[in-house]
């Protein structure tokens, strides 16, 4: 197959384009964060970080968010195994309608069910805990692995479930001894996944911690911009640190992440 | 009581502008990305260029940094000393610069500009992952016809994606209708209520205002508006297809 010469550059100038378009709001960041702070002269400055670091209290809301992620990840994970395992392989009473209720729970947006829920919590007294902040994306990530491993275990051949049972291999056996195994890129796409939606998210860590004590670091990051708005190179500094962790998980798995994308999308 | 909220909320400004700047976002969040992302994907499955991981990676990147950074960043590019203004100074272009975020003719656009951005490379990557299952020979076959780059876009690459545009229309446009994070850290809905949307009038209502009635009432329309649409074009996708 050719490609005309001319058609061939006009391509690749417009993916440059579009990288570069992708690229600048990256690098106008990198480049603020090791730049002068306030009333300094001009040189490259990595100190921001440790200022940043220790003024913005990122060490205790970089803490906060770990804490949050593992709750949201270890649950969803086992919860959305155990659910997509059943509605993918198992055929019992009710299970349509119960498939239709997780999908209810990706379709309305948290912005509807945050709000409520808060005042709920409030009176319970669980407004400013962990599990208040952890909760309500444990039920939204269960709600998406259970869809995206429903098609993974359906799609597997019903040979391999035959063959366990046949070899005496009760259900929970072939659940972690043969699906798990054989799911393990879609597992591993879910868990970045969710990693990285509840690392970001916003809303519910801001609305349900209103005491300021648990932060997590996108909150961190909001806290420091109010405090500190013209202090623009302490400010982009922060915000590196803030980004990183998703950052490098993406860049080491990327060729992984976007395959998994890729074949999620196409079920 | 009851109806009532619904009413009231008829006639209340900043509600008519949430809902107005929400459907306005919705061309920067999924009508321009989707332009984007058919050119980018139908460029990597068909272009026979290199660098087609370099490529894919860098265009997805800002799908991956969260929502509040990314605000910090345009901030920064969009100031009065920023780079926008930096670069249009640089061709002479005076006139044009301003506080993007401040002026309330740009501060809806700007708004929106981030999240193409954001989205194109979300867009992209399902586009690509449906025009990776055209078989080649179908490609073959239209340029030994003679078709050009742009007939055999709109002739073979386009119809057979129309699953994916649908499924990628969902995703963002639901993104646009849930702005929060940005508006939040750019603009608190201003300059006056030009940047206001859903999500954030919900939040200022039963958080700064304590209007816990007003604010569950434009919650629940904003439910409703995402169940609308999410079913509108999931339906035209699937009659489509």
């Amino acid at each position: 197959m050719r490609v005309s010469r001319a058609e061939t550059t006009l391509n690749y100038v417009i993916l440059l384009g579009f990288a570069l378009f992708a690229l600048t709001p990256v690098l106008t960041i990198l480049l603020t964060s090791v730049s002068a702070p306030l009333g300094e002269p001009d040189g490259l400055y990595l100190s921001n970080f440790v200022e940043a670091w220790t003024v913005g209290g990122f060490g205790r809301s970089l803490g906060n968010s770990v804490v949050v992620a593992a709750i949201v990840v270890s649950l969803a994970a086992v919860l959305a195994i155990g659910a997509g395992y059943a509605f993918g392989t198992m055929r019992f009473r009710g299970s349509t309608p119960l498939f239709y209720l997780f999908l209810l729970g990706l379709m309305i947006p948290t912005e509807a069910t945050v709000f409520p829920l808060f005042f709920d919590l409030r009176t319970l007294g669980l407004t400013d805990t962990y599990l208040a902040i952890a909760m309500p994306q444990v039920a939204q990530s269960v709600a998406f692995g259970t869809f995206w491993l429903r098609a993974q275990f359906r799609a597997m051949p019903v040979s391999l479930l035959e063959a366990a049972a046949l070899d005496g291999a009760g259900p929970m056996r072939a659940l972690t001894r043969i699906m798990v195994p054989a799911a393990r890129p879609a597992i591993l796409t879910m868990l970045v996944l969710v990693f990285m939606w509840t690392w970001n998210e916003f809303l519910i860590a801001l609305v349900m911690a209103p005491g300021g004590s648990l932060r997590t670091a996108p909150l961190g990051l909001a806290n420091f911009q109010g405090q500190y708005t013209s202090e623009t190179a302490l400010l982009a500094a922060g915000a590196v640190i803030v980004a990183l962790p998703t950052v490098i998980l993406f860049l080491f798995l990327q060729r992984h992440f976007i395959r998994g994308m890729l074949e999620g999308a196409s079920q | 009581m009851g109806l009532d909220n619904y009413l009231d909320l008829a006639g209340d400004a900043d509600f008519r502008a949430a809902i107005a700047n929400a459907l306005l976002l919705i061309v920067f969040y999924a009508v321009i990305p989707l332009v984007v992302g058919l050119v980018l994907a139908a460029i990597l499955r068909r272009g026979q260029v290199r660098g087609m991981g370099f490529f894919r990676t860098v265009i997805f990147l800002p799908q991956v940094i969260a929502l509040v950074v990314v605000a910090v960043a345009w901030r920064q590019i969009y100031s009065p000393h920023g780079l926008l203004n930096d670069a249009l100074r640089a061709v002479g272009l005076d006139a044009l610069t301003r506080g993007w975020l401040g002026d309330p003719s740009t501060a809806l656009a700007a708004v929106g500009f981030i999240g193409t951005w954001v989205q194109m490379g979300l867009v992209m990557l399902l586009l690509l992952s449906g025009m990776s299952r055209i078989p080649a020979e179908l490609f073959e076959a239209a340029r030994l016809d003679g078709a050009g780059p742009v007939r055999e876009f709109f002739a073979i690459t386009l119809p057979a994606v129309r699953g994916e545009i649908s499924v990628a229309l969902v995703l963002t446009i639901i993104a646009a209708l849930k702005t929060f994070d940005l508006v939040y850290m750019t603009t608190s809905g201003g300059p006056g209520n030009t940047t206001t949307v859903p999500s954030f009038e919900v939040y200022f209502r039963a958080f700064e205002l304590r209007e816990v009635g007003s604010a569950s009432t434009v919650a629940i329309v904003l439910t409703a508006l995402i169940f609308v649409i999410n079913v509108g074009v999931s339906r035209i996708g699937e009659r489509e297809s």
